[in-house]
């Protein structure tokens, strides 16, 4: 092997050193020119791109949402407005956890656990960098408890925005609706960017009909934000120009509807269940609709609790069931105005002809006893004097007389059967029976004893207050009736200019004879007339009520009866109806008023329809309970 | 110019007094002024990076004072004691760096801090010194270019501190430490046959070394591989620090105007990703104008390396010349993305007195190596 004794060679060293220098220098050079190679392609070709980026991480936009359209009723009083309120906010994208954030909001009250998966499915289902509503309303307590421990919530905000306000609280729930929080389910129907920062949809009754010129249209601002996405003002040295977007306000509606007298018709039923509905029957404006019991919207609007809400769904009275539009019931002996209408068109009867009325009516062949409310009956009544007293055998004969199909073809006319449009969701269209209508549901044949009872608004028949309600006001007019509506008028947010809406009308009732309009209404007359079956209503007006009473018989049970036995027997008791309209002459108002199991028609819902003709004839504002029929008295005749 | 003006004695005067002043201190007059401008160029940038912060730059001012004023005194220590005094300045190192071991200050998740009274300080730091001059004491009597045994005996000179540092875990001053021993080894003479062997070896040791990381180094070359993976968690600084360099373009957002780095998107804006912010205000020209400066430095170092006698000054010269360059790659690779994220600063811009001191004395040594020659070479 060899082995060489090596001795230092210094110059040998230092060229070597030189070389390897040389060398190291120019890879230095070689490397940073690399560099500058990545830099230049960062700077200058893929600069637009970072530009871009850098813009996306400094610049939001956020959302400015619009102030909800305001309702005013027919007289210019506000009746949903807005009111500053505290809200609590989680903006998606700056917390972390969403899951753990919630839960610890939970824990110290400030949300209820039992919302947190709904929330978080909310939240999910939103867009990452917009604030989430997670409490509407935050009282004095909350905002207390919060402000102490924001610190452990980043990402979760109090925030002050405007919130829905409706000033009469219960009253017109029904009408009004109310707005809520946007859920998951709305998200899919709602244009995103319309609704980016509103935390409120309207979810029923006008909030949700006119949901499009309530809300107005978004506006946006753009915010300079820094890593940590607080809100700054200026980027280092320089004011940075930002733009912002107005929002547009929603437009203001104004109604048909009297707060005031609506205040009546509420009160008026206070205690009960039922409804009252007034149209104007010159436009179809709806000037009352009331469904009672009510609610407090206001619970919606600034985020009803579970347990509230649960209050609210399980009451046996079921406070947000809108009686009006929704309650299908038999409509008894209010029918019996339309039933001779229907007689007179066909030329079925004579109205001065007079029938004998002994108590009962049995069909030909049969040993069937249709009963009259009146054990003895009423004797020889004619048209007139059967609207006046009400006979059931008077109108068991002209059912027969007519036919089912008939009575089908002529009611349907007065709207029996289909919805009558009015501007709120949810209506129900009641039910007109027919054969074929029968033959389709039950696969069975009609009989003419179904015939008989529907003569007398019992049987298959059932109609909606609103039915009710609009019917009347088409016989006050003649047959020129018009649409219900609530909404009369829209004011536009930016240059305020109200656009009136006209009166929609529908197609005339054309009778052979208008002269059978006056047969009718003078009968109705007769009603509140001595021996009539709402006598006591005229007593001391100025103006004359045409009206019709009726008592319903309730066909079948609720689901809720079985709950409280006490609670069975009054719930059977007979619905109380009574159409009318005054003045008799000139008709400015027609009334439908329900009051389950409310007893007779004449007695309990004649009055409350008194009340408010009162108010809206002569202004005359009367909210004391209404006296309820003695109750010790004897029992009286069954007054139909 | 100031030649030419003959009639004016007294601007010949003042340069031969400044020139006399500056020979009379051992300092290198071109390699100051670089060194000099970059400092400025860094406090400049720094003020802006700070987010105007006074009390930081003040801070990192007093700092600059310190280093300059080791510069100064190192430069005066006579390269024989240098020389003299390496062994022990490495014995030295690898036992405070053994202290910090056993009980060391805690800062930012490492063990990296040695407190003794008054004074906190990384012995790691010392060791950005101790071992280039180790390597080249114990190469600089043996016939250069160095035999096998020679290289592996350096080679474990340079690993046992490297691997302490590493653990702490500090992978950015272990990488500098080690890069600059090998330097030293590469500068020596080492053959090329061993360094691409070396190579080989090192490619092979990657799955070991892997195997020996920390969870946040491994996050750290994962995330280099693809930074869009978790663009918020380790991603994050190579994502945003991307972001401010491409935003700034040719001519960059102006000082003070850099959204990226104002508004704090930018992570560590003032210590290691300073690059970046450099990149976003003063654009590809003011990255281009520094990188100068650093070429600058580089280069006149590297000649009076060349320029140096013995080869022990020669190593250390050149070692400390080639590190700050690694410094200089190391950084603006790993802020423009070509490189994994590892903590290394920008060398005399990036806020902290640690670095800073550490890299004006080496160029102090440097200094005294290269200016003494006279009294060495007699």
């Amino acid at each position: 092997m060899r082995r060489s004794v090596r001795i230092k060679d210094h110059w040998g060293e230092q060229r070597l050193f030189i070389g390897r220098t040389i060398f190291a220098g120019f890879a230095t050079v070689v490397l940073l020119f690399i560099v500058v190679g990545r830099l230049f392609w960062l700077q200058v070709i893929r600069h637009d791109y970072f530009t871009d980026q850098s813009q996306g991480n400094q610049v939001r936009l956020e959302a400015l949402p619009p102030d909800r359209g305001l309702i005013y009723d027919r007289n210019g009083v506000v009746i949903a407005e807005n009111t500053p309120a505290f809200q609590l906010e989680l903006t998606p994208e700056r917390v972390t956890n969403v899951g753990d954030t919630l839960h610890r909001l939970a824990a110290i009250g400030l949300i209820e656990a039992e919302q947190v998966p709904a929330l978080e499915r909310l939240i999910r289902a939103g867009r990452k960098f917009e604030a989430v509503p997670l409490r509407l309303s935050l009282s004095d307590t909350d905002i207390a408890t919060f402000a102490v421990r924001q610190f452990e919530f980043p990402g979760v905000e109090i925030q002050t925005r405007l919130a829905r306000w409706y000033p009469y609280g219960e009253i017109a729930a029904h009408a009004l609706g109310y707005v809520a929080a946007i859920s998951e389910d709305d998200l899919k129907h709602i244009n995103a960017d319309d609704y980016a920062g509103s935390s409120v949809i309207g979810k029923l009754g006008l909030e949700n009909t006119y949901e499009a010129e309530l809300h107005g249209t978004a506006g946006f601002r753009q915010v300079l934000v820094n890593a940590q996405g607080r809100h700054v003002d200026r980027l280092g040295s320089a004011a940075v120009k930002l733009d912002t977007h107005q929002p547009r306000a929603g437009n203001d509606v104004y109604l048909g509807l009297d707060i005031k007298v609506q205040q009546v018709a509420e009160e008026a039923l206070a205690g009960r269940r039922g409804a009252l509905i007034a149209i104007d029957p010159t436009t179809g404006d709806v000037v009352a609709l009331a469904s009672v019991p009510s609610f407090d919207p206001n619970k919606f609007t600034r985020g009803i609790s579970s347990p509230e809400y649960a209050t609210l769904r399980d009451d046996l009275d079921r406070p947000l069931f809108n009686r009006a539009l929704r309650g299908a019931y038999p409509p008894g002996s209010t029918v019996k105005p339309m039933m001779a209408l229907a007689g007179l068109e066909y030329n079925a009867i004579d109205p001065k002809a007079t029938r004998f009325c002994r108590g009962f009516y049995t069909l030909r062949g049969s040993s069937r006893h249709y009963r009259d409310w009146k054990k003895d009956g009423h004797g020889n009544v004619d048209m007139r004097h059967a609207i006046a007293t009400s006979c059931d055998v008077y109108f068991y004969g002209l059912a027969e007389l007519l036919g089912i199909q008939r009575v089908h073809d002529a009611l349907s006319q007065l709207g029996f059967g289909k919805p009558t449009g009015i501007d709120i969701v949810g209506e129900r269209p009641g039910l007109m029976p027919s054969e074929e209508w029968k033959r389709q549901t039950y696969k069975q044949a009609w009989y003419p004893g179904d015939t008989i009872i529907v003569g007398i608004g019992q049987g298959y028949l059932l109609a909606t207050p609103l039915q009710l309600a609009h019917a009347v006001a088409v016989i006050a007019a003649h047959g020129r009736g018009f649409r219900p509506r609530l909404v009369t008028a829209v004011r536009d947010a930016i240059t305020r200019e109200v656009r009136t809406l006209p009166p929609v009308a529908e197609p005339v009732v054309d009778l052979k004879d208008p002269a059978n309009w006056d047969v009718v209404i003078d009968g109705m007359e007769m009603v509140t007339e001595a021996g009539g079956t709402a006598a006591a209503v005229q007593r001391g007006a100025s103006y004359k009520i045409a009206a019709k009473t009726g008592t319903a018989q309730v066909f079948s049970l609720g689901q809720n009866e079985k709950y409280n036995a006490s609670a069975i027997d009054e719930r059977l008791r007979d619905h109380a109806l009574f159409i009318a309209f005054a003045p008799a002459e000139t008709p400015k108002l027609a009334i439908a008023v329900l009051v389950e199991n409310g007893g007779h028609g004449g007695s309990v819902a004649a009055p409350m329809a008194r009340r408010v003709f009162d108010a809206f004839l002569l202004g005359k504002y009367d909210t004391t309970p209404v006296p309820a029929p003695p109750k010790n008295a004897p029992p009286e005749p069954q007054v139909n | 110019m100031l030649y030419e003006d003959g009639e004016n004695s007294t601007a010949r005067r003042t340069l031969t007094a400044s020139a006399r002043l500056l020979r009379r201190l051992h300092l290198d007059g071109p390699l100051l002024a670089a060194l000099a401008a970059v400092v400025t160029f860094g406090l400049f940038v720094l003020f802006s990076a700070t987010g105007e912060n006074l009390p930081m730059w003040i801070n990192q001012l007093e700092r600059l004072a310190l280093a300059i004023a080791l510069l100064v005194l190192l430069a005066q220590v006579p390269p024989a004691w240098l020389k003299r005094l390496s062994p022990a300045l490495y014995v030295l190192g690898i036992l405070l760096l053994l202290a910090v071991m056993v009980h060391g200050d805690v800062g930012k998740g490492a063990q990296r801090w040695l407190v003794v009274g008054p004074l906190r300080f990384q012995p790691s730091e010392l060791m950005k010194l101790g071992v280039p001059m180790m390597c080249a004491w114990y190469l600089h009597e043996r016939p250069l270019p160095p035999s096998l045994r020679d290289v592996l005996v350096v080679l474990v000179i340079i690993a046992v501190p490297a691997l302490i540092i590493a653990k702490q875990p500090d992978l950015g001053t272990a990488l500098l430490i080690g890069s600059a021993g090998l330097l030293v080894v590469f500068l020596a003479g080492m053959s090329t046959l061993v360094i691409v062997t070396g190579l080989t070896l090192l490619g092979g040791a990657v799955p070991v070394a892997w195997h020996f990381m920390h969870d946040y180094q491994r996050q750290r070359v994962l995330m280099f591989l693809d930074p869009s993976q978790d663009p918020l968690g380790a991603g994050y600084h190579s994502i945003q620090s991307q972001i401010a360099i491409g935003s700034g373009g040719m001519f960059g957002k102006g000082w003070m105007n850099g959204s990226q780095a104002q508004l704090e998107f930018l992570p560590e804006r003032s210590t290691d990703f300073i690059f970046a912010v450099i990149g976003e205000e003063l654009g590809l020209l003011g990255q281009l104008f520094l990188i100068g400066l650093y070429l600058t430095v580089i280069g006149r170092a590297l000649y009076m390396a060349s320029e140096a006698q013995d080869t022990y000054a020669r190593l250390v010269c050149g070692s400390f010349a080639l590190t700050f360059f690694v410094y200089v790659f190391v950084n603006t690779g790993m802020v423009s993305g070509i490189l994994p994220v590892v903590g290394v600063p920008l060398p005399l811009v990036s806020y902290g007195g640690t670095a800073m001191v550490t890299l004006l004395a080496s160029f102090g040594v440097l200094m005294s190596l290269n200016r003494h020659r006279k009294l060495v070479g007699a």
